[in-house]
């Protein structure tokens, strides 16, 4: 526990973008107008709007949009009146060529995320964002698969390229809180920027890691109405915000609002409530990227499998965001470790048979 | 430069050429003795006796030397993503570009998905297809590193120009896990129609893995295609995945490298297309 003041972080709500990976990626127009003008209006001050795997990520691999996320951004963008819109970007996936897709539709903020060991891919997209005027953070995903000192270069390689701050995002709601002092301390004593912390609750431990991040001095963190997101979904904006304000650094939230943007916006839209139910726990405890929740459970029940022995296995091949095609591949795997035990011989064209079936 | 030493073919390895003295390649050229040369592409343009030119510098040099050798009257047989001359897939359209005196070989994800894309396209008209290759982070050079954007554009354009897909998508991942892991990709296909004859896919594929281990042995299926329902922009559809693992030969780089490796195995092919083509040799290759 450090004796220094707290200071009242920067909280950027990421329902529109986290979120959309519980909502299988189909946010309306309707609902992104609802949902900005209430968090504008409750003063959170950036609003993260895009596919839950970034600029780019209507796939097959990660699921397609019903709506654009060019169409929901611009939709935001002349919604809010005081907040900025932000676009995540994943180098990989997205390009600069939908980041300037984005910034035409008015984001005024990019995060840009590459997996913790990567940092180096980014060079070009902040380039491009400074040159643009943007204000940027950098994301290093899934930090928990790295020491404190180690993420603290890929940091200082991003602080380097022109990043305005970096996160340490604890993508698969893997860390304990002492794990996360360590690394946002790490990165406050070696970058000269801001530093951010985003939240995972597969262990049940989204809110106490935020609350851990600010007391390390973290400058932003980020949260999610009703903790809409994939996994478990992430720390709550609301609940955040009662946090802050009891703690005595609000940065300006009007915690009510929140509370009723929560209550009668998101949770009526919400396919379920994500929780740390079985899987989701599986996620944190085998340290997994959150968004291989659904996706998982998808393939599994095709295959008749248990979730969790995909999940495992995935952790045990040290899966990395964005990997999400490995699911399916650790599936064929099982099932033909199986077949093998059972003395069935060869899984491929049996399993080509069934599939075909269907 | 090692699969020309194990197999020369019809070519003659006259020159490796750097732009660093110091460099560990430059260094094993010489050990082995071979012409070098650390002053970039100006040896190479002033040799007359060269006559097949592989530049595996970057996308911007190539730029700049597609225009020198075409001058100097040299065959580039361009390895970066710079795309100044027609793309190339060996077991797809080797023999329709050997008139040219500039040939792309797209990326390594291109060289290993596009043939596979081409393949279901042969028996069903493709609407989509999206590839995400993932490669070890210890086999991705500060080149694609740094022009990582190049990779997914180029890699789009050839699923699309050369896979006869309608619309091309591709995703690279770099995956940092140790021991390494074997460059692996995943293709996924969405038929312009529903009616196709799955059997015939199959065939179509298997048939395609088979040419191009000819020249990548390490190029396997790790299970027979599979035949998923996904949500899509054109309603629920089926889609076809494919996951294919790239093993190297291990000549030189270590077999986790599967995407150098199969970049270097296309160029030589290519190479010694274009060799047999100037000595006046006919051969029967895709066109």
């Amino acid at each position: 526990m450090t004796t220094r003041t707290l200071k009242p972080p920067r909280v950027t709500d990421t329902t529109l973008r986290d979120g959309s990976h519980a909502m299988r990626h189909q946010f309306t127009r309707e609902q992104v107008r609802a949902i900005v003008a209430a968090l504008d209006e409750a003063g959170v001050p950036v609003i993260e709007v895009t596919h839950g795997d970034g600029l780019g990520g209507s796939s097959i691999q990660y699921g397609f949009s019903g709506t654009s996320e060019l169409e929901l951004i611009e939709e935001a963008a002349k919604t809010a009146k005081r907040a900025k819109i932000a676009a995540l970007l994943l180098p990989g996936i997205g390009t600069r060529k939908e980041l300037a897709a984005a910034i035409e539709r008015g984001i005024k903020v990019v995060r840009i995320a590459t997996q913790c060991t990567e940092a180096d891919i980014s060079e070009q997209h902040f380039g491009m964002a400074k040159e643009m005027g943007l204000e940027t953070v950098g994301f290093l995903m899934m930090a928990h698969m790295r020491p404190p000192e180690f993420l603290a270069e890929q940091a200082a390689m991003m602080e380097s390229y022109g990043a305005d701050c970096v996160y340490i995002v604890d993508s698969a709601g893997a860390m304990l809180p002492d794990d996360v002092r360590r690394r946002v301390a790490a990165l406050k004593e070696r970058l000269s920027i801001q530093v951010g912390f985003h939240a995972h609750n597969n262990l049940g431990l989204a809110i106490g890691n935020t609350l851990a991040a600010i007391e390390e001095g973290a400058d932003q963190v980020d949260g999610c109405l009703r903790g809409l997101g994939a996994g478990a979904g992430n720390a709550a904006t609301e609940l955040i915000a009662a946090v802050l304000d009891k703690l005595g650094i609000n940065p300006g939230l009007d915690v009510f609002k929140l509370m009723d943007a929560a209550e009668y916006i998101v949770a009526p839209i919400m396919p379920y409530q994500p929780i740390p139910d079985r899987d989701a726990i599986t996620i944190g405890y085998a340290g997994v990227y959150s968004t291989f929740l659904l996706h998982a459970r998808h393939i599994a029940a095709e295959f008749g499998l248990d979730p969790r022995e995909i999940l495992v296995e995935l952790g045990r091949r040290q899966a990395v965001a964005g990997q999400e095609d490995w699911i399916l591949d650790v599936a064929l795997d099982i099932v033909r470790a199986k077949r093998g035990a059972e003395g069935t011989g060869d899984a491929r064209e049996p399993a080509a048979a069934e599939r075909g079936a269907d | 430069m090692y699969k020309l030493l194990r197999n020369p073919g019809h070519m003659e390895l006259a020159m490796f050429a750097g732009i660093d003295p110091q460099s560990e390649g430059i260094a094993r050229a010489k050990k082995l003795g071979i012409p070098t040369s650390h002053e970039g592409i100006k040896a190479i343009l002033e040799d007359p006796e060269i006559k097949i030119v592989f530049d595996a510098t970057s996308a911007k040099a190539h730029v700049r030397h597609a225009k020198l050798l075409r001058e100097a009257g040299k065959i580039a047989i361009d390895l970066t993503p710079a795309a100044r001359g027609p793309y190339v897939v060996p077991p797809v359209n080797l023999g329709a570009h050997l008139d040219k005196d500039n040939v792309n070989l797209i990326t390594c994800g291109g060289q290993a998905t596009i043939p596979l894309v081409y393949a279901v396209s042969r028996v069903v008209p493709v609407r989509y297809a999206e590839i995400v290759s993932t490669v070890a982070s210890k086999s991705a050079g500060p080149g694609t590193r740094q022009n990582i954007d190049e990779f997914t554009f180029t890699t789009a354009h050839g699923l699309e120009a050369i896979g006869r897909a309608e619309q091309g998508k591709a995703i690279i991942i770099l995956n940092p896990a140790e021991p390494p892991i074997i460059m692996r990709n995943t293709v996924y296909v969405i038929p312009a129609t529903e009616e196709f004859d799955q059997a015939a896919v199959v065939a179509s594929v298997d048939q395609m893995v088979a040419e191009v281990q000819q020249y990548v042995p390490g190029y396997r299926l790790k299970d027979a295609p599979v035949f998923d329902r996904r949500r899509t922009p054109w309603g629920e559809r089926t889609v076809v995945a494919m996951l294919l693992e790239v093993e190297g030969a291990g000549d030189f780089l270590p077999p986790y490298s599967g995407n150098l490796d199969i970049m270097t195995a296309a160029a030589w092919r290519v190479g010694e297309l274009f060799a047999q083509h100037l000595l006046g040799i006919r051969q029967e290759v895709a066109a």
